[in-house]
């Protein structure tokens, strides 16, 4: 058996379907966070805790209401959406003139507001979420959960879609067109305004819809939000703030870095992200896909 | 009537005036430090904060002329900010005794400042059992369990009943690095091997990439030497990955029953682990329980808190008999010299090195079918009684245990 730098190929195959996996996960929240920014310019700091919300959403929605799986994942992102919503028009619309530290307050605040409510409601080690597609398949070279091949394939078709909405269609272009001038926009009869609060709660939707596929495979936790969303804003200033490929593209890209890293070095796996942004951005102030402004 | 009832508490507060004036500013403080919002928050917490108060409510202070007060922080897992409330404590607030301090790195680096100020330091969270060892100190007793113990019984355990060769999933820092050496050692002593170990950070959301090179070593048992969070994680995903569905078993090192509430027993079912305490084993512990889920919505105690409630129960007698809080060594002898004896822990002692001895369980995790509800959840395999379950003196390396 010949061995790869000092690892069995079929390990190090292994490791990095793994690391798409995670991938996944990484690209589908920032990707939220680049089409709220790209959008908005607004720095979303909550979006860790709509993930969680999405994540308790479901498990609320099945425990307490017998909603499957399935149905959560339709229902969440709508639920916790609207939420995000409510909160744009009531506080987030009031500040929009301000300098973008205050929206970053803004939304850090209400993320430390949302933890600790859940904290103080279902304790910190979490609830347990039953796993809709037990069972895998052996690839020879490892066990593929059929959940994580799931989470795999419909976070690509998601990110594609919102790429293909965002970059290719007339309403993207409008959305596109109204971060630009939206005084031009708005004088073509398009409600920018309500254009806005729409897209925030999208960019809301995609965290709650990450929190559900995370449900099955994490533990529903106040703290999975806090957990993810440092490696998050990383992956989404790697990518180019407000990059939409950006996004994606460095979320599949890094959790495929950071799961080659628990292979060769595993205590560093939690900051390989963070060496490769240091580089990145000396190299590229403005991201691998970010223009600079 | 009045001027008898004035008469009656001018003699009371006489009477009570020597045992206060003896208190270092004439009260005893005790500062519960702990992980208040983080992977160890369920099994600590504010949890601890409310056994340390039901302690000192049963003892009964103000009968015996003490005035008693608990403060409480939250050290986050960190062993800088740990130091920082624990120096601001000592220095500022008066507090004379630090309980609870999961998180090895904090307790390690707790201990320390405890023994320069001369408090107490009483710990109930922390595993490392190099507290008691290298870094012994004359001013700290290590209360409830820690990695020496659970190696010796888990380890053991697992290797006789056929658990031959071992891959260890370690937490990268203090705790883990104890819990992974003193098993290694009990592994290879009772004629196991180890294949080979991982470590990962601590707060590790995704196991897969640790649990699939385990698999891959073709090891008969994963070690799982991390705790709370962590092990929740490793478990619920050693079950995703097929783990224990291909022959290989978990040996979880460490869990707590808040550990197993959040996983359901549907994933925690057959796990063997060992444990100071356990909520189900007596009519007082029952009692104490019910009284603890009462107060914390529900939840039920972990032998950390049970250890806190004892901790500061013995603390609170130890000072009580001395008549003094001033001299942190000195109370701490003084509670080496007396027998402990309380509800939840029964009768026991403390060592020279500041081990507190008593009997550790083996438990078995209950399937659903077995669980009769709520928090029905161990069934107890093996008691380890106190002369075996913890390192002899003479091993640990502590000066303290020499000298005497």
């Amino acid at each position: 058996m010949f061995e790869l730098i000092g690892v069995a190929p079929s390990v190090l195959f292994g490791q990095m379907l793994l690391g798409l996996i995670n991938g996944a996960f990484y690209a589908i929240l920032s990707l939220g966070l680049a089409v709220i920014f790209g959008l908005l310019n607004v720095i979303n700091f909550t979006h860790g805790a709509q993930y969680m919300m999405g994540a308790f959403a479901a498990w609320m929605l099945l425990n307490l209401a017998g909603v499957p799986y399935w149905a959560a994942l339709v229902a969440v992102p709508v639920l916790v959406g609207l939420t995000g919503i409510a909160f744009e028009r009531l506080l987030l619309s009031r500040i929009y003139h301000l300098d973008h530290l205050y929206s970053l307050l803004l939304t850090f605040g209400l993320a430390l507001i949302l933890e600790g409510v859940f904290r103080s409601q279902f304790g910190s080690g979490g609830q347990p979420y039953p796993n809709p597609l037990p069972g895998g398949q052996n690839l020879g070279f490892m066990f593929l959960p059929n959940y994580r091949a799931w989470v795999v394939v419909f976070s690509l078709a998601v990110c594609l879609a919102t790429w293909f909405m965002i970059e290719r269609t007339k309403l993207g272009s409008y959305l596109r067109a109204a971060t630009e001038r939206p005084d031009l926009v708005q004088a073509f009869g398009v409600n920018v305004p309500r254009m806005v609060t729409l897209t925030y709660g999208f960019g809301v939707g995609l965290a709650a819809l990450a929190g559900v596929l995370a449900a099955p495979i994490y533990q529903v936790s106040p703290l999975m939000g806090s957990n993810l969303i440092i490696v998050v804003f990383a992956v989404v200033v790697i990518g180019g703030m407000g990059s939409i490929l950006g996004a994606i593209v460095t979320g599949f890209g890094l959790g495929l870095v950071e799961g080659l890293t628990k292979v060769f070095y595993p205590e560093a796996s939690n900051t390989v992200i963070f060496v490769i942004m240091a580089i990145v951005l000396l190299i590229k102030p403005a991201g691998l896909f970010g223009t600079p402004k | 009537m009045r001027r008898k009832t004035c008469l009656l508490a001018t003699v009371a507060a006489l009477a009570a005036t020597p045992a206060l004036a003896d208190m270092s500013d004439g009260v005893i403080k005790i500062g519960v430090l702990n992980d208040q919002s983080a992977l160890y928050a369920d099994m600590s917490g504010q949890g601890s904060v409310w056994a340390a108060r039901k302690a000192i409510e049963d003892f009964g202070p103000t009968a015996k002329g003490l005035k008693v007060e608990v403060v409480f922080a939250d050290h986050q897992n960190k062993p800088d900010v740990g130091s920082n409330i624990a120096r601001q404590w000592f220095d500022r607030d008066g507090v004379d005794l630090i309980v609870d301090v999961p998180n090895s790195s904090v307790a390690l680096a707790v201990n320390q400042i405890t023994r320069e100020k001369n408090k107490v330091f009483i710990n109930s969270g922390a595993a490392s059992s190099d507290l008691t060892g290298k870094a012994c100190s004359p001013n700290t007793i290590h209360w409830t369990y820690d990695t020496w113990g659970l190696a010796n019984s888990t380890g053991k355990a697992v290797v006789k009943t056929g658990g031959s060769s071992w891959y260890f999933i370690t937490a990268d820092y203090a705790f883990g690095h104890a819990l992974e050496r003193d098993t290694e050692a009990v592994v290879l002593a009772n004629g196991g091997k180890v294949l080979g170990k991982v470590r990962h950070p601590l707060q590790t959301q995704d196991f897969s990439s640790f649990l699939l090179q385990a698999q891959g070593s073709g090891a008969k048992v994963i070690g799982l030497a991390n705790a709370g969070g962590d092990t929740i994680n490793s478990v619920k995903q050693a079950a995703e990955f097929g783990i224990t569905a291909g022959g290989q078993n978990l040996a979880a090192l460490l869990m707590f029953v808040t550990d197993v509430h959040s996983l359901g027993l549907k994933t925690a079912q057959g796990l063997v682990f060992t444990e100071a305490w356990y909520w189900d084993l007596t009519d007082d512990d029952r009692a104490f329980a019910k009284a603890f889920a009462e107060a914390n919505g529900g939840m039920h105690p972990s032998m950390v808190q049970a250890g806190v409630y004892s901790g500061v129960t013995h603390y609170l007698k130890a000072v009580a008999a001395l008549g003094s809080d001033a001299d942190g060594a000195a109370v701490v002898a003084k509670m080496k010299e007396l027998p402990t004896d309380d509800k939840l822990f029964g009768k026991g002692s403390v060592r020279a090195d500041g081990r507190k001895i008593h009997d550790l369980y083996l438990f078995e995790v209950k399937t659903p079918a077995e669980s009769k509800g709520a928090w029905d959840y161990y069934k107890l395999r093996a008691t380890i009684p106190a002369a075996e379950a913890f390192r002899p003196l003479e091993q640990g390396g502590c000066p303290l245990a020499t000298r005497s």
